[in-house]
């Protein structure tokens, strides 16, 4: 397994004065998703920080393609895709000017009509330009979904991405999931909901 | 360099867009700017005369307050909605993407301070030299406030409170600025040259303009970890 593009070395990581794991290594290759599991507060959202470079190790490093993410954040960057705890919508600004945003931050190569196909994927359709404000938290997830779709990348870091969302939004992710490791992606994820998704799927316990 | 542009322009737009969604906000730095000038005269001293000498500061002193009040948001929403986040994550460069921020938020704050402060300065009776001065140190002097502002704004945006903080942070920063500034303005009314300290001015914006953008960035990187 050594040409596994995505590699955590001994990764410690403290909260507060609280150490939340130490001594984690880690490796994800094409087609699998890692599954990290833990009770509540055993770290699970700062594991996935520290992997998508918002946050740093106390101790350790991760490397994208034999380099450090830290070091090397535009190559790492556009190949990624993290979705957080907040949906990182703008509730003045409807799904479809937030997306436009989202796209030129990445890529830059998406357009209107392909926005709207996108939209209407995750079951938005005719929702394009309702001010964020008016969507439920389910509608907002979905909105956030769509940028997993919007630009292709390989790997995909999702923070309980079924916060909110209805049995056939469950669904549908599991759909997505399947669909990006089938096509050669990778994903990293927590989830309360005991998941099962076709492909190589590992688990990883926090606690 | 087209996905940088694009990048650039669709964060200038969003935050453009954004501002005219919510005018009633658009307008109280502004209003603020107004009023601290306009109690002046009724709570100094309508004397012609005091008003004249005291008008460079009192303008300069109620733009710098404006400025460091309407700072406040400038990363706040982001923060809280996760639009941060995502910005932070994206593969262009954070300082290009931190200047669109910037400048958006002058676009809206500096910008109309800018264009009232000629009425201003009608209204507390400045020469029409000391009143070019004054534009053209606040031409130079807000997007100064902004950028230097935001280093600060970038800092405290991870804490509940920050407000005072924030205050603390850049007041000292902004200092220079002002006494460059009202200095200029007080020689122009007196008829002397007042190249130097707008070129100082100058200098330092230039600065802000290269540094301040990468210690943003910075700042929002330990922020958000």
């Amino acid at each position: 397994m050594s040409d596994a593009p995505l590699r955590a070395i001994n990764l410690e990581c403290i909260r507060g004065d609280r150490l939340l794991f130490s001594g984690l290594s880690l490796h994800l290759s094409p087609g699998q998703l890692l599954q990290a599991e833990g009770a509540n507060g055993a770290g699970k959202t700062s594991l996935l920080r520290v992997l998508a470079g918002l946050s740093r190790p106390a101790e350790g490093e991760v490397h994208w393609r034999g380099q450090d993410i830290q070091s090397n954040r535009a190559a790492y960057f556009s190949e990624m895709v993290y979705m957080g705890h907040a949906p990182g919508l703008k509730v003045e600004l409807s799904p479809l000017e937030n997306l436009k945003v989202s796209s030129a931050l990445r890529a830059g190569t998406a357009d209107e009509a392909r926005i709207e196909d996108t939209l209407a994927r995750v079951g938005l359709r005719g929702f394009e330009d309702v001010p964020a404000r008016g969507l439920s938290a389910g509608q907002k997830q979905r909105t956030a979904l769509c940028r997993l779709l919007l630009n292709p990348v390989l790997l995909w870091i999702l923070d309980e991405p079924f916060t909110a969302l209805d049995v056939h939004g469950i669904a549908l992710v599991r759909e997505l999931l399947e669909a990006h490791l089938a096509n050669g992606g990778m994903a990293l994820m927590t989830s309360h909901h005991a998941l099962e998704v076709r492909g190589d799927c590992r688990s990883l316990n926090l606690s | 360099m087209t996905g940088l542009a694009s990048a650039f322009f669709a964060i200038l737009r969003r935050d453009l867009m954004l501002a005219f969604r919510h005018r009633g906000e658009l307008a109280n730095p502004l209003l603020f700017f107004l009023i601290i000038v306009t109690l002046y005269p009724l709570g100094v001293s309508p004397d012609p005369e005091l008003l004249r000498r005291i008008a460079p500061g009192v303008i300069w002193i109620a733009a710098l307050l404006a400025a460091l009040f309407s700072l406040e948001n400038l990363f706040r929403s982001d923060f809280d909605d996760g639009s941060l986040e995502q910005m932070l994550l994206s593969p262009q460069p954070l300082p290009v993407l931190v200047i669109a921020k910037v400048l958006a938020h002058w676009l809206v704050s500096g910008l109309p301070m800018l264009l009232l402060a000629p009425l201003l300065a009608l209204l507390l009776d400045m020469p029409a030299k000391a009143a070019w001065a004054l534009e053209t140190t606040l031409a130079i002097g807000t997007p100064l406030l902004s950028l230097i502002g935001a280093i600060g704004v970038a800092l405290t945006v991870g804490l509940k409170r920050g407000g005072i903080l924030l205050t603390l942070l850049i007041l000292p920063l902004y200092i220079p600025v002002l006494i460059f500034a009202t200095n200029a303005v007080t020689a122009a009314s007196a008829g002397m040259p007042v190249e130097g300290q707008l070129y100082f001015l100058a200098a330092l914006l230039v600065l802000a303009l290269t540094l301040a953008p990468a210690a943003v960035a910075a700042a929002l990187r330990i922020s958000m970890s």
